[in-house]
C-alpha cells in the first residue's frame, strides 16, 4: 500500500479541488452560473437542485449579455463539501451552461441583496423604524401616514438583521430579490 | 447553399445529412406532415414499431450494436409520454439516441389542445438535453445541434418537439457544417500529469486490477482495442460491469467476469483486496460497491471518465483523470510503454496465485436436474450451440435470467450485448432486438427474457414478423417474476407476494397467432434439438423454455454488504441473510 503514492499536485487541473470528502459539515456556497439564456434553462437548474435533493437557499436570474443570449444564474447553496462538488459538476454537464463559478472559494466576492420592508405603525415605534433605517442606510420609497416602504441594499445578513428589528416595529411585508454576487478584482 | 423547404422536409433533410437511414416511430396527428416526406423518400427507411417504447428501445438496441445514434418519430401527446421509459433508460445507460417528437402547433400551446403534453417539461430530467422549436429557421439546425449533444461527451438521449406549423412552414435549411456550434465541447484528451501518476502506479502496484464499464463500450472499438493491449502487456487482472461486458474478451487469459451484485466470487474478492483499482469508464453503481463504507478499503483508486459528474459522486478517488477512456488509455499507453513497459511482475505473479485460489470456489455452480431445466443449464446450452457464430448478438430483459445470461454467456466483441442496466426495464429486450436485427440483417439476435418482461412489449411481435426480423426470444419461463420472487425469499420470508406469472399465454400459439415459429420445451433431453431448431429458422421465433421455478440467483452479494459478504450457490444460507438497513437498497 505504502507503495502507492500519488504525486502532490496531480489532480491540479483535473475538474476537482479535492479536499477531504468525509468532512461533513456543512457549508454554504454562492454559484455563479453562466448559461444561455434559451428556453426553460432555469427549470433544468432547478429541476437538477429538487431532482438530486440539492438546498437553494437563494436563486436569482437575468440576461446579463443580450447580443450573446447570455444569462448569469446566482445561486446560494449549502451542503457537504462533497455535495458542493457534485452540484458544480451536475451544473457543469448541462448543455447551455457555459461555466459555473464558485464565488466562496474563489478569492474574494461581494454578495448584494435587495429589499423592500413594509412598516406600518404610528407613534413612537414610527420614529423608531426611521431611525433605525437610517442607520441601515435604508431608504424610504413610499409612506402613508402609518406607514413606510424601505429599500435596503445589502449582503443577505444585513437584510435578515435589519428585518429582525422591523419585526416588533410593525413590519407587514418584506420582499427580496435574492442574492447577487460578483467575484472582487479585475476578473 | 442555403435551401427553402418545409419544416417537415428539412427534419428528412437533416436526418440524411446526419447518416440517418434507419428511423423508428410510430405516426399521428403531430408528426403527419413528416410521415409524408417520409413516404415521399426512399433514403431513410422507416420501421413501424407497435408502441412508442418499443420505438425507442429498438433505437437504443440499433445504437449500442452499431456505436451511431438510434433516431426515433413520435406525435405528440401520448405518443411522446409513452417514449418516456426509453428515454429515462437510455439517460441511465448512456446510450446515444435522437427522438423527434410531433407537437400541437404554436398557436394552441398552452390551451390543453388536442394530444398536447407539455413534452419538454416531461422529458427535461430523462433527456440529455431538448427543445421546442418554434420557428422552422431553427429547426434544421437544433436536429444538427441534437446529434452533436446525443453522441459528444457522455452519449445520450436528446429530444426535439417540434410543432405541426412548423412543419408545414417555409424556411431555410441549415446544413450540418453550417449549423451553430454549441458551447457544449466535453474535453476528451485526459490531463498529461495525471496520466503520468496513473502510469507511476501501474509500475508500482502489487495487486491491480482494471474495473472497467460502459464508457468503454462508448468510446468505440479502439478503445476495446487499447484496453486489450494495455492488460495483456501489463498482466493486469481485469473485471468489468453489466454495461462493459465485451470490451475485454471473455476467453482472454486475464479475464476475471463480472462483478458487482450477481458478480464472480473471485472479481469481487480481487475488487476488495487490491491495492490498485483502475477504473476505465465505469460509474461505480451501488450494484457494485455494496457498503460503501466497506468499498475496497486498502486501493488507492483511479477513475477515468469523461463526465465530471461521475467523479467521487458515490467513491471519492484518488486520481481522477476526465477525458474519453479511448484516448486516456492511449496516451497512457505510450507514455508506460516508452519508460520501458515495467510492471512489478514478481508481486503481480503473487497476486495471480491469490486470485486462482478464489476461483476454485466456483461460484457458478449448480446442481444439474434430468427432470427440469435448470435456467443455468438452458443458457450454457445455449452459449455451446452459439458462441461459434460470427455475428452474435444478445439482448436481455430485466431478472434473473439477465443476471444468468451475463454470467454464462462470453461476449469476445464489444456492441455484442445490449440490457438495461440503470434503468433496469423490463420489456427493453424484446424491442431492443429488433433494433439490432435491423442494423445487422444477416446476424444471429438472441433476447434471452424472463415471461414476465417479455409479456410487457409482447406486441412489437408484429413488427418482427412485418419487418421479417428473424429474432429469437429465449424466454426461460419459470412462471415467476423471479428476481422479485427470490428478493421475497430472502428478505420477506418467503411471502411470495404478487410474484406469480398467472395466466400466462400458451407462447407456441401466441407465435401462430403472429405468424411466427414457437417452440414450447421442459425436457432436459430435449434441450439441444430444440435450440437447434430455433437457430435453423429463418424468422422470429418464441423458445417457450420451461425451467425451474424457484431457483435462485447466485453468487449475490446481499444488498448493503460489503464485497467479501457473498452468498455462494446452492446451500449458501438464504434466511434472514439481509439486514434492514440493506433492505431499503433492493
Ligand atoms: C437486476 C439487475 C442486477 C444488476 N446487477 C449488476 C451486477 O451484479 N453487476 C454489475 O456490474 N451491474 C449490475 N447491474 C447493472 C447496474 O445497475 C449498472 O447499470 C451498471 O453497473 C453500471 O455500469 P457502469 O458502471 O459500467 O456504468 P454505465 O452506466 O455504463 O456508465 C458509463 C460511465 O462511463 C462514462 N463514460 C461514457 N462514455 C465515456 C467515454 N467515451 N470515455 C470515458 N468515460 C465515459 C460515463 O460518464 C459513466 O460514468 C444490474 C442491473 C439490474 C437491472
Ligand atoms: C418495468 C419494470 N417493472 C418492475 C420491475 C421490477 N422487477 C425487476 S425483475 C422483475 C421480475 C422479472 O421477471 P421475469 O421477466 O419473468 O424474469 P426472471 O427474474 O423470472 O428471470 C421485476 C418485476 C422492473 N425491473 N421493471
Amino acid at each position: 500500500m505504502s507503495a502507492l503514492k500519488i504525486k502532490k499536485g496531480t489532480s491540479r487541473h483535473s475538474a476537482y479541488d479535492l479536499r477531504d470528502p468525509h468532512a461533513e459539515t456543512e457549508e454554504r456556497h454562492t454559484l455563479a452560473v453562466v448559461v444561455d439564456n434559451e428556453a426553460g434553462v432555469l427549470a433544468r437548474v432547478i429541476g437538477l437542485f429538487s431532482g438530486r435533493g440539492y438546498n437553494i437557499e437563494s436563486l436569482t436570474v437575468a440576461e446579463t449579455d443580450h447580443t450573446g443570449h447570455v444569462s448569469r444564474i446566482t445561486v446560494v447553496t449549502t451542503g457537504t463539501p462533497s455535495v458542493i462538488e457534485q452540484i458544480k459538476a451536475q451544473l457543469g454537464r448541462l448543455v447551455p451552461v457555459h461555466d459555473v463559478h464558485d464565488l466562496t472559494v474563489e478569492g474574494a466576492s461581494v454578495e448584494r441583496e435587495l429589499a423592500l420592508f413594509k412598516v406600518s405603525g404610528n407613534g413612537n415605534d414610527r420614529i423608531e423604524s426611521l431611525r433605525l433605517a437610517e442607520i441601515f442606510r435604508a431608504n424610504v420609497v413610499d409612506s402613508t401616514l402609518e406607514s413606510f416602504v424601505f429599500e435596503m441594499t445589502g449582503t443577505p445578513q444585513k437584510i435578515d438583521a435589519f428585518a429582525e428589528l422591523m419585526r416588533p416595529l410593525g413590519l407587514v411585508e418584506m420582499a427580496r430579490t435574492g442574492v447577487a454576487a460578483l467575484s472582487r478584482g479585475m476578473d | 447553399m442555403t435551401r427553402q423547404m418545409t419544416g417537415a422536409k428539412m427534419v428528412v433533410q437533416a436526418l440524411k445529412d446526419q447518416g440517418v437511414d434507419t428511423v423508428f416511430g410510430y405516426p399521428g396527428g403531430a408528426v403527419l406532415p413528416i410521415y409524408d416526406e417520409i413516404f415521399l423518400q426512399n433514403d431513410i427507411r422507416h420501421y413501424l414499431v407497435r408502441h412508442e417504447q418499443g420505438a425507442v428501445h429498438a433505437a437504443e438496441g440499433y445504437a449500442r450494436s452499431t456505436g451511431k445514434p438510434g433516431v426515433v418519430l413520435v406525435t405528440s401527446g401520448p405518443g411522446a409520454t409513452n417514449a418516456v421509459t426509453g428515454l429515462t433508460d437510455a439517460l441511465m445507460d448512456s446510450i446515444p439516441i435522437v427522438v423527434l417528437t410531433g407537437q400541437v402547433p404554436t398557436f394552441l400551446i398552452g390551451t390543453d389542445g388536442f394530444q398536447e403534453a407539455d413534452t419538454v417539461g416531461i422529458t427535461r430530467p430523462c433527456t440529455k438535453h431538448n427543445w421546442l422549436v418554434k420557428d422552422p429557421e431553427d429547426l434544421s439546425g437544433r436536429i444538427h445541434q441534437a446529434f452533436h449533444v446525443a453522441t459528444n461527451g457522455r452519449p445520450g438521449p436528446v429530444l426535439v418537439d417540434i410543432p405541426k406549423d412548423v412543419q408545414f412552414a417555409t424556411g431555410t435549411y441549415t446544413p450540418p457544417e453550417k449549423a451553430r456550434t454549441l458551447h457544449y465541447q466535453p474535453k476528451t484528451k485526459g490531463d498529461p500529469e495525471a496520466i503520468e501518476a496513473l502510469v507511476e502506479l501501474i509500475e508500482q502496484a502489487e495487486r491491480p486490477i482494471f474495473y472497467t464499464g460502459g464508457g468503454v463500450i462508448n468510446s468505440g472499438p479502439e478503445a476495446s482495442e487499447t484496453l486489450r493491449e494495455f492488460v495483456d502487456t501489463s498482466g493486469f487482472p481485469i473485471t468489468s460491469t453489466l454495461m462493459g461486458l465485451g470490451a475485454y474478451p471473455a476467453n482472454g487469459k486475464n479475464w476475471l467476469g463480472m462483478l458487482g451484485m450477481h458478480g464472480l466470487y473471485e472479481a469481487n474478492l480481487a475488487m476488495h483486496g487490491c491495492d490498485l483499482m483502475i477504473n476505465v469508464g465505469a460509474r461505480f453503481d451501488d450494484r457494485i460497491t455494496g457498503r460503501v463504507q466497506d468499498f475496497s478499503p486498502k486501493s488507492q483508486k483511479v477513475h477515468i471518465d469523461i463526465d465530471p459528474s461521475s467523479i467521487n459522486k458515490v467513491i471519492h478517488v484518488d486520481l481522477p483523470i476526465v477525458g474519453d477512456v479511448g484516448s486516456v488509455l492511449a496516451d497512457a499507453l505510450i507514455l508506460w510503454k516508452s519508460r520501458g513497459s515495467k510492471t512489478r511482475a514478481d508481486s503481480i505473479q503473487k497476486w495471480w496465485y491469490q486470485i486462482k485460489e478464489w476461483k476454485k470456489v466456483d461460484c457458478l455452480a449448480f446442481t444439474q436436474s434430468k427432470k427440469t431445466i435448470k435456467p443455468q443449464h438452458a443458457l450454457t446450452r445455449l452459449e455451446a450451440l452459439t458462441k461459434d457464430h460470427p455475428k452474435r448478438y444478445i439482448c436481455t430483459e430485466v431478472g434473473q435470467h439477465q443476471m444468468w445470461a451475463a454470467q454464462f454467456l462470453g461476449f469476445n466483441e464489444p456492441n455484442r450485448w445490449m440490457t438495461s442496466g440503470g434503468l433496469g426495464t423490463m420489456g427493453y429486450g424484446f424491442p431492443a432486438s429488433i433494433g439490432v436485427q435491423v442494423a445487422h440483417p444477416d446476424a444471429l439476435v438472441i433476447n434471452v427474457a424472463g415471461e414476465a418482461s417479455w409479456l410487457m412489449n409482447m406486441q412489437e411481435m408484429g413488427t418482427a414478423v412485418q419487418f421479417r426480423l428473424p429474432v429469437k426470444q429465449f424466454i426461460l419461463n419459470n412462471e415467476r417474476l423471479g428476481m422479485v420472487r427470490q428478493w421475497q425469499e430472502l428478505l420477506h420470508g418467503e411471502r411470495y407476494s404478487h410474484s406469480w406469472s398467472e395466466a400466462l399465454p400458451d407462447f407456441v400459439k401466441l407465435a401462430e397467432a403472429f405468424g411466427a415459429k414457437g417452440i414450447m420445451i421442459s425436457d432436459p433431453a430435449d434441450l439441444d434439438d430444440a435450440i437447434m431448431e430455433m437457430l435453423e429458422y429463418d424468422g422470429p421465433v418464441i423458445f417457450d423454455c420451461l425451467v425451474e421455478k424457484h431457483e435462485n440467483c447466485f453468487p449475490m452479494i446481499p444488498s448493503g454488504e460489503a464485497h467479501n459478504k457473498m452468498l455462494l450457490g446452492e446451500g449458501a444460507p438464504t434466511q434472514d441473510v439481509i439486514g434492514t438497513s440493506g433492505a431499503v437498497l433492493v
